[in-house]
């Protein structure tokens, strides 16, 4: 078992899958000369040329498109988004076009696209470059929506996307980039929709995908170490499918529930599992559930701001206390 | 009231249909009579059809939007009756021309619009949204320019497996004031995509003239010179015109992987959907003037008279078909059921219809 980083991992699968099957074609912009705007892609066009890693001009619409109409004749289009927030300029495309086309032609054609990149704020690039767009694009029924948080979920969640037979929209997150874990050296795949317990624990369960993880867990040593809280870190993985059972099974433990977030709180993906969680374990429930969300507003640029306004372990932690009061 | 605005079409398109100055050129000289009968067949069969679809929208049996083809046949039959095994279409929203030429059943076409089970998409896709990947039709599509991309893809896949093939992307004189059109456009000309974008222009983006609407005095497949394309113009009234220049185009694709953009003029009789009463931006002596003297189904017909490849009693006898199997149809529409309540939840995903132990995907993905 080989400790990389979280880019790594992603490369490591995009390798692992290009070799496995000829139809898989990485795409996007600056993904072959430049080896990639954050480097996921490096090295990739030297390894397996320019027919399999292809550049694309500035034109999301464009290339999207045509990656998903190529995913209808089989081949298997690995596009990356430089950040998901340039999705919009493309969401017709991303959801019109590949959401809908296996429902409109009644299971005639499918589309096996994967578009990944970064969707997250934090690094201080203003309100245009920081959507986390997972709640929008996963509340459309024929899209499949992934946020890994760590190495091993990175790899293992692209790999099944890739051989997915539906679009599938892996979201990332450049402060993980350089985030090291321990990932198998053998091929393996982490199927979407299963949710991970990251923590063990007895008296809160915290539910969190992508980044919102990572604090939470560094939240949760703080709540044993100085408050004495057993508290269950609940990693959802994928969001859409939705792993309900793991997170039921949490909260019927723990009897108490904390989601937290990068999204915003307006429809966030944690409305979901709150709604979730009293219609199925209403009973189970000793507090109210509470939310952690990033402060509702556009992203702020000013950078000490910015990192108040997105969950931190400060703010988890308070939360926490009073789910736990 | 501001005049409504007029058409413009060029000068040679204001004459009425005479013989066809492209029967000779090869790619009709070489057809077969039956080939010739067989494709006045299909425009014959798209205008019945279309014209039955006109009564059962008027029954109140079709819903949604209903968008009617008829005036527009040869863009469709000429284009597509040169296709071979790895030639693809996609098409925007007026889409039934295409569907009924690349060989899908009356039935299924007649039942989608009347949302049955037993129409092509089960009653998931409706008028807009006609799908046949078995026969190389990839939609339908209801977001104008928005399958201009699409089409760049399956041109990309062919290319990419090493196909002589090619992809037609269709779309209406509306969509080339779109975004996606012009990424598409540049695409194609940058990757030497074996693509061929058709505009079928007829005139009116639903009710807005061209002259309303876009900002080029000149031809609309002009634009292509703006990426370095190919281009022509073709007189969409005239089927072997159609067949003539779109047949150089195919060669292109074909031989030199490069796109090509055809402006084809041609003109609908109806209103933009069956929604829209036709009353506001053309007048009626303007539909009249193409119905009696521009017509392209019957301009074949003369032509095939001339000919001696019809005759006047197999014309009728064509005719009277294809109005009895639209009339098939349309009972079929009729008697079909339903799809269900629970076929709603079903053809969102693969992987959820599909699901086993090799599927990739666990857990919830429908939701109450």
């Amino acid at each position: 078992m080989a400790v990389i980083s979280y880019r790594e991992a992603l490369r490591a699968a995009m390798r692992e899958e290009l070799k496995r099957d000829d139809k898989v074609v990485i795409m996007g912009e600056e993904v072959a000369q430049f080896n990639g705007a954050y480097k996921v892609t490096e090295g990739l066009l030297k390894e397996f040329g320019p027919k399999r890693v292809v550049d694309t001009p500035i034109s999301e619409a464009g290339f999207i498109g045509l990656g998903i109409g190529a995913s209808m004749l089989g081949i298997r289009p690995v596009m990356e988004l430089m950040f998901w927030s340039f999705s919009y300029v493309a969401f017709d495309q991303i959801v019109n076009n590949a959401g809908n086309i296996r429902y409109m032609s009644g299971g005639l054609i499918n589309c096996p696209i994967v578009i990944r990149g970064p969707a997250n704020g934090g690094t201080n690039v203003g309100a245009t470059h920081s959507h986390t767009p997972e709640a929008i694009l996963a509340s459309h029924p024929g899209i499949k929506v992934v946020c890994p948080a760590t190495p091993y979920d990175a790899k293992g969640l692209l790999k099944a996307a890739i051989r997915d037979n539906d679009p599938v929209y892996v979201m990332e997150n450049t402060i993980l980039y350089n985030d090291k874990g321990e990932v198998p050296d053998e091929d393996y795949i982490v199927p979407l929709g299963v949710a991970d317990v990251k923590r063990e624990g007895t008296d809160l369960t915290i539910v969190a995908h992508g980044r919102a993880v990572i604090t939470s867990l560094k939240a949760a040593e703080i709540l044993e170490q100085e408050h004495g809280v057993s508290v269950e870190v609940v990693d959802l993985r994928s969001i859409r499918p939705l792993d309900e059972e793991t997170i039921l099974a949490s909260v019927r433990k723990t009897h108490r529930a904390l989601l937290v977030e990068e999204n915003k709180p307006f429809c966030g993906v944690d409305a979901q599992v709150a709604y979730l969680i009293q219609s199925r374990a209403f009973d189970e429930l000793d507090a109210p559930i509470h939310r952690v969300s990033s402060i509702d507003a556009p992203q702020i640029y000013c950078k000490r701001m910015e990192d108040q306004q997105l969950p931190d372990v400060n703010r988890v932690v308070r939360e926490a206390l009073k789910v736990l009061a | 009231m501001a005049k409504p605005a007029v058409l413009t079409h060029p000068e040679s398109l204001k004459r009425p249909a005479g013989p066809s100055d492209y029967a000779k050129d090869p790619v009709n000289a070489s057809m077969s009579k039956a080939e010739k009968i067989a494709l006045y067949t299909k425009m014959a069969r798209i205008r019945h059809f279309e014209q039955r679809c006109i009564r059962i929208y008027q029954q109140g049996k079709i819903g949604g939007f209903l968008h009617l083809y008829v005036g527009q046949e040869a863009v469709a039959a000429g284009t597509i009756s040169l296709l071979g095994k790895h030639d693809h279409i996609i098409t925007g929203y007026r889409d039934h021309g295409h569907g009924l030429m690349v060989g899908m059943g009356m039935n299924e076409c007649m039942a989608e619009l009347t949302g049955r089970v037993t129409g092509c998409s089960q009653g998931k896709g409706g008028s807009m949204h006609y799908f046949a990947p078995d026969k190389n039709y990839w939609g339908g599509h209801g977001i104008v320019g928005g399958q201009a991309p699409l089409g760049t893809g399956l041109a990309y896949a062919v290319k990419y497996m090493g196909l002589k093939g090619s992809c037609l992307a269709y779309m209406g004189d509306g969509a080339v004031n779109q975004g996606a059109v012009h990424e598409a456009y540049n695409l194609a000309a940058l990757w030497d995509l074996p693509m061929i974008f058709v505009i079928e222009n007829n005139g009116y983006s639903m009710g807005t003239s061209q002259e309303r609407s876009t900002a080029h005095p000149g031809c609309l497949a002009k634009r292509a010179e703006g990426y370095g394309m190919a281009w022509d113009v073709i007189n969409g009234h005239d089927v072997y015109e159609v067949r003539a220049k779109t047949a150089i185009a195919l060669k292109r694709a074909h031989e030199e992987s490069k796109p090509t953009v055809l402006e084809i003029f041609t003109y609908r009789y109806f209103g933009h959907s069956m929604a829209d009463p036709d009353k506001t931006y053309r007048d009626k002596e303007e539909i009249k003037e193409y119905r009696e003297k521009k017509d392209p189904v019957l301009a074949f017909e003369q032509e095939l008279l001339r000919e001696k490849v019809l005759t006047a009693e197999l014309s009728q006898q064509i005719n009277d078909a294809a109005m009895a199997e639209a009339d098939k149809a349309a009972v079929f529409a009729d008697e079909s059921p339903d799809p269900t309540v629970a076929d709603i939840t079903k053809h969102i995903y693969w992987e959820e219809d599909n699901r086993g132990p090799d599927t990739t995907s666990r857990g919830t993905i429908i939701f109450e």
